[in-house]
């Protein structure tokens, strides 16, 4: 017996070559040991095949049965069972988006099952950060692009690199230890997770549903921020806000430099003009007073008058209008810093000039001159 | 690991609870000069952090036993 099987299996082996066979998946099952069997078969025939883990583990997912396929393999005969069998080395649906759509569908059902998907979970950012963790590779384009919009934009902030690797063996178990850890940082007021653009295989890591998971327990608001604007990670659907580069997830995680700069400015004119009615009000009071009770009263009123205008000399000093309208100017690059050095005005920058009455953009002559 | 420096937000929402007080008709004089003075004082801690031109990125690390520190990340 085992003679015509073995003999059998020879003439099977050396009378084929790998050959690529398309087929639908039906009796699909993984064992425990993670070997997948299943049966490829169309209108007119079907064979058993067999795809090792060492094989089937870089997939994203397990095919469904009804699926089909294309499969890369070498034909054999299973000795045991006198059975016709192909060995597959490599799965491929014919479907667009193939295993990794399944999986991403699967991930998602899941995620939506336990509610995380939920428009309802979605926090708001805190609108002036202080502390914010960043979820990423410590070499990526991405820590750097984050680096270097908040330099530009809002730099009053502690960034807290969380490192980790983004792609390959181990992402996404590193991602979730690293996830995990933002919730024992103190004081954190915000996360960001991402990575700069890859292949669909290089962002695999944020379509894991256990990662997404990891970013849904994180117990501040999270900013996923995956690559590229046009692919929807499974991490961008469970965090708080969606950005489609980290260079735009780090725009949405600060405030705006020159609008604060005018909020605060508001504030400091409200603060002089509300104690110059309270002064003008206390003011009528005391006279009115003073007239019935005479100097006792008056020598208070004068002590008031001149503590009053010591505080107005120090509010002037505090407001760059005064200093405007003596003539000066103050010069502003276009995101709101002072140029205080000439060496800032590099040939060419536009920058701002600020006077007392309003603002006139302006440009550093070409050296050339 | 507790932050040394002001904050910016407690700093506005201060500054904005101090500027509504200031602006009731009803507060008395002294009340209202030492308003302005803790508005003048936060307004300038304010204006320092907004001028503040230096990012802190630090990198978070897990030592053997669990504890977690930082060390400035070079850059």
């Amino acid at each position: 017996m085992a003679d015509v099987t073995r003999r059998a299996r020879q003439l099977i082996e050396a009378g084929f070559d790998r050959l690529w066979v398309r087929g639908e998946v039906t009796s699909f099952k993984s064992y425990r040991s993670g070997h997948w069997y299943f049966t490829l078969r169309d209108a007119e025939a079907q064979v058993r095949c067999v795809m090792w883990r060492g094989d089937n583990q870089r997939l994203p997912t397990s095919p469904e049965d009804g699926m089909e396929v294309f499969v890369h393999a070498r034909p054999t005969l299973w000795e045991e069972r006198g059975e016709f069998r192909l060995t597959v080395k490599q799965l491929i649906p014919t479907a667009e988006g193939g295993l990794w759509q399944l999986q991403l569908e699967r991930a998602k059902a899941a995620l939506e099952r336990d509610g995380l998907l939920d428009p309802a979970r979605k926090r708001p950012l805190p609108p002036y950060p202080e502390r914010i963790a960043v979820v990423t590779s410590p070499d990526g384009a991405a820590l750097r692009d984050i680096v270097s919009v908040l330099e530009r934009r809002w730099p009053a902030v502690e960034l807290w690199v969380v490192p980790t690797l983004v792609q390959g063996d181990g992402a996404e178990d590193e991602l979730c230890a690293a996830l995990e850890m933002v919730n024992a940082l103190p004081e954190m007021d915000l996360a960001i997770v991402g990575r700069g653009g890859g292949s669909r295989e290089d962002l695999w890591a944020f379509n894991s549903e256990q990662v997404a998971r990891a970013v849904a327990a994180v117990r501040v608001p999270i900013i996923s921020a995956v690559g590229h604007e046009t692919d929807v990670s499974l991490t961008d659907l469970v965090a708080d806000v969606r950005a489609p580069t980290p260079s735009a997830a780090a725009e949405a995680a600060v405030p705006e430099r020159r609008a604060t700069q005018d909020r605060v400015d508001a504030l400091a004119r409200r603060l002089a003009r509300g104690l110059g009615n309270q002064a003008e009000l206390g003011k009528e009071r005391l006279e009115r007073t003073a007239d019935r009770l005479g100097a006792a009263v008056q020598r208070q009123v004068e002590a008031r008058r001149h503590r009053l205008a010591g505080l107005s000399g120090k509010l002037d000093a505090l407001s760059p209008l005064r200093v405007l309208q003596r003539g000066y100017a103050v010069a502003r690059d276009e995101a709101g810093r002072v140029l205080k050095r000439a060496a800032q005005f590099s040939p060419g920058l536009p920058f701002r000039l600020e006077l007392a009455d309003g603002e006139v953009r302006a440009r550093t002559l070409e050296d050339d001159a | 690991m507790t932050r040394e420096k002001p904050s910016f937000r407690d700093e506005l929402e201060q500054l904005e609870a101090i500027v509504r007080q200031l602006e009731d008709p009803d507060v008395d004089l002294d009340r209202a000069l030492e308003l302005f003075e803790e508005g003048v004082r936060r307004l300038k801690v304010a204006r320092t952090l907004l001028e503040q031109s230096e990012l802190t990125v630090k990198r978070v690390l897990q030592d053997a036993d669990g504890t977690i520190r930082t060390d400035e990340l070079e850059r």
